[in-house]
């Protein structure tokens, strides 16, 4: 069977993807330039008797997704930079309280309002520390409409699995174009579900207290076994504690379900791995890079996590360990460079970045790799 | 014993939880009030609360049922997430003043404005207790608390909101009344009352909303007895009791 070839804007391919992983509810509140995708579920959620709704904000937005997750239905919102800002509050109830989760950030350029209809990779740092406390996140990037498909779907499926927030850290670039995206109606898409108790309602059940590789199995609020969730310190029957040892506990297994993953969760691209001069780049920006080295520019190579968070240093470490030269490229100030620069320790990293609202053109990065100083 | 009728008992849906409200703290009453309707309603399976930040938090260790305890003032939007995927269960919140009235305005207005099939059971004793008796949105002109500690000044701190009267002009509501627990009298309407706003849910006519005026004499500084005394000689003269909105049908 031939793959079908379509071409989508991102915001499609964003709701094809969930759509394919079960989306079973949606709520959002209109936010440039992540509107469309809200617009296109509003007409898809209803052709499938699934639940879309128009919150007064986002942080009613968030905290309504977290109710129908609760509630067993796969749950995601999409917002841009402003309301990403308010939905943090969400984003730590929902990582306490392990409720699977996906929010797509279209990120666009900031602080505050700052520049709704231009590109930006301002929210790197955001996305992984914005809610107070320490807690794990996974964070993807796509660099494609090909690949925000796919990423939505991975991102349900992380979600789920892992019963965490999963952002989806896009761009107004990748949302607002039009690419050719092969979608195959036939293809076996792994979906996956989350795991459910297997014991009859009735049965001594603790919501946080039995564990598949330290996610909760627990029961979806009102279906007979009696789950209790909040977002404070709470002990395996989910009532509050603020017992040391209890709250010790829980934050390390809550980062330990994921961070034992990271190797897995952290997945790269690498294009020319034995060129001289590696980039380190990811998303939209990563785009120019491989601009450049698919028009006869073999001295460039690119490392491009398509995971920013967790990141896993060794894949990194040994990704430009020959490389003669280390840039990161991002449309920001360096939030991701100093994360590379934490942890190359013993390698002199560059930073080629652009903020304003505009993706660098493979000509301006000619330029300003010849400006390097090694 | 076997000719003798029985006319109380004790619902099951109250845990045997010891309580650690204060003494002279309404929730205990109003926690009763509303299981024993829930109860009478036959709704004990499928029921579900969403309890606040502040004191009625700890309504989680009382209700025997299946319960959300929502961020500060977001106890409204989770219960609308969670009423949309399961619209055959019963959902309710559970909230204070300064939850539902401060914080939580957003998401109690457009709540009751969708008219989400929801009830919520909006205890108000006009001060924070949970955080120490500082000024909220309800506490009355001249209430000394810890963040008005010279009273309660409309010119400084502005005016105490009123919540019924402000969501009965919505269309989404079909249930808005504001009682008192603070005589037996009153506690039987009470009832009555919360008894009107599930059947709103139940019988799928719209939002629903219960205010309770309560006491804190904790934070007020006031015996329990004479906290009762305020709510009928200054509490209920800014919040008159009575029904704000009652669609046909109900």
């Amino acid at each position: 069977m031939s793959k079908q070839r379509e071409i989508l804007q991102g915001a499609e391919a964003c709701v094809k993807g969930a759509i394919k992983a079960g989306i079973g509810f949606f709520a959002g509140y209109p936010i440039t330039p992540s509107t469309e995708i809200a617009e296109l579920l509003s007409t898809e959620l209803a052709k499938e008797e699934k639940i879309f709704i128009q919150m007064e904000d986002e942080i009613a937005s968030i905290t309504a997704i977290i109710g129908a997750s609760l509630a067993g239905k796969k749950s995601m919102t999409a917002t841009s930079g402003p309301g990403f800002s308010l939905m943090q509050e969400g984003l730590g109830y929902a990582t306490i309280a392990e409720v699977p989760i996906v929010v797509v950030n279209v990120q666009r350029g900031g602080p505050s309002t700052g520049l709704p209809t231009k590109v930006s990779q301002g929210d790197v740092m955001q996305s992984k520390w914005g809610t107070h406390g320490d807690h794990p996140v996974i964070v993807l990037s796509p660099c494609s409409v090909q690949e925000l498909y796919e990423m939505t779907i991975q991102a349900f499926n992380l979600a789920e699995k892992y019963r965490n927030p999963v952002v989806i850290l896009t761009t107004e670039t990748i949302v607002h174009m039009r690419e050719k995206v092969e979608i195959d109606p036939f293809e076996t898409v792994d979906i996956f579900n989350r795991i459910l108790p297997s014991i009859n309602p009735g049965d001594t059940y603790l919501p946080y207290g039995k564990f598949s590789d330290d996610v909760p199995i627990m029961g979806n609020i009102g279906d007979g076994y009696g789950t209790s969730v909040t977002g404070l310190v709470h002990m395996e029957n989910g009532f509050q504690s603020a017992d040391y040892e209890v709250a010790d506990r829980l934050v390390r297994r809550i980062h330990r379900k994921i961070e034992k993953h990271t190797s897995d969760l952290f997945d790269i691209e690498i294009l020319n791995p034995d060129a001289e001069t590696m980039f380190i780049s990811y998303g939209v920006a990563s785009r120019t890079v491989k601009s450049l080295i698919y028009t006869n520019h073999p001295e460039i190579g690119l490392v491009r996590p398509k995971t920013l968070f967790p990141i896993d240093p060794i894949k990194i470490q040994q990704a430009t360990k020959n490389a003669k030269r280390i840039v990161v490229s991002e449309l920001n100030l360096g939030q991701y460079y100093f994360e590379m620069q934490r942890i190359l320790p013993h390698k002199k990293v560059h930073l080629i970045e652009k903020i304003g609202g505009e993706l660098i053109s493979p000509n301006e990065m000619l330029r300003r790799i010849e400006e390097l100083h090694d | 014993m076997n000719d003798m009728k029985q006319i109380f008992k004790v619902t099951p849906l109250l845990s045997k939880t010891k309580r650690s409200y204060c003494p002279g703290c309404t929730h205990g009453v109003i926690h009763r009030l509303v299981c024993e309707v829930i109860d009478e309603l036959d709704q004990f399976e499928k029921t579900i609360i969403v309890v606040p930040v502040g004191c009625s938090t700890l309504a989680i260790h009382y209700f025997e049922m299946d319960t959300v305890q929502a961020a500060h003032g977001r106890a409204p939007a989770v219960a609308t997430g969670m009423k949309r995927a399961m619209p055959s269960k019963t959902i309710f919140t559970y909230q204070g003043d300064g939850d539902l009235a401060s914080i939580g305005t957003a998401e109690i207005v457009h709540a009751a404005t969708r008219g989400e099939r929801i009830t919520t059971i909006f205890v108000n004793n006009g001060i924070y207790g949970m955080t120490g008796g500082q000024m909220a949105p309800t506490t009355l002109e001249g209430w000394k608390t810890e963040t008005s500690p010279y009273g309660r000044n409309l010119k400084k701190e502005g005016n105490p909101i009123r919540m019924c009267e402000m969501l009965s002009q919505l269309n989404g509501p079909a249930f808005i009344a504001r009682t008192s627990v603070h005589t037996p009298a009153n506690i039987v309407k009470t009832k009555k009352a919360i008894r009107t706003a599930f059947k709103a849910q139940i019988n799928d006519l719209g939002f629903s909303l219960v205010e309770i005026l309560s006491t804190c004499p904790t934070n007020w500084g006031m015996n329990p007895v004479d906290s009762l005394k305020r709510i009928e000689n200054e509490t209920m003269n800014y919040y008159p009791l009575g029904e704000f909105k009652k669609v046909e049908g109900l």
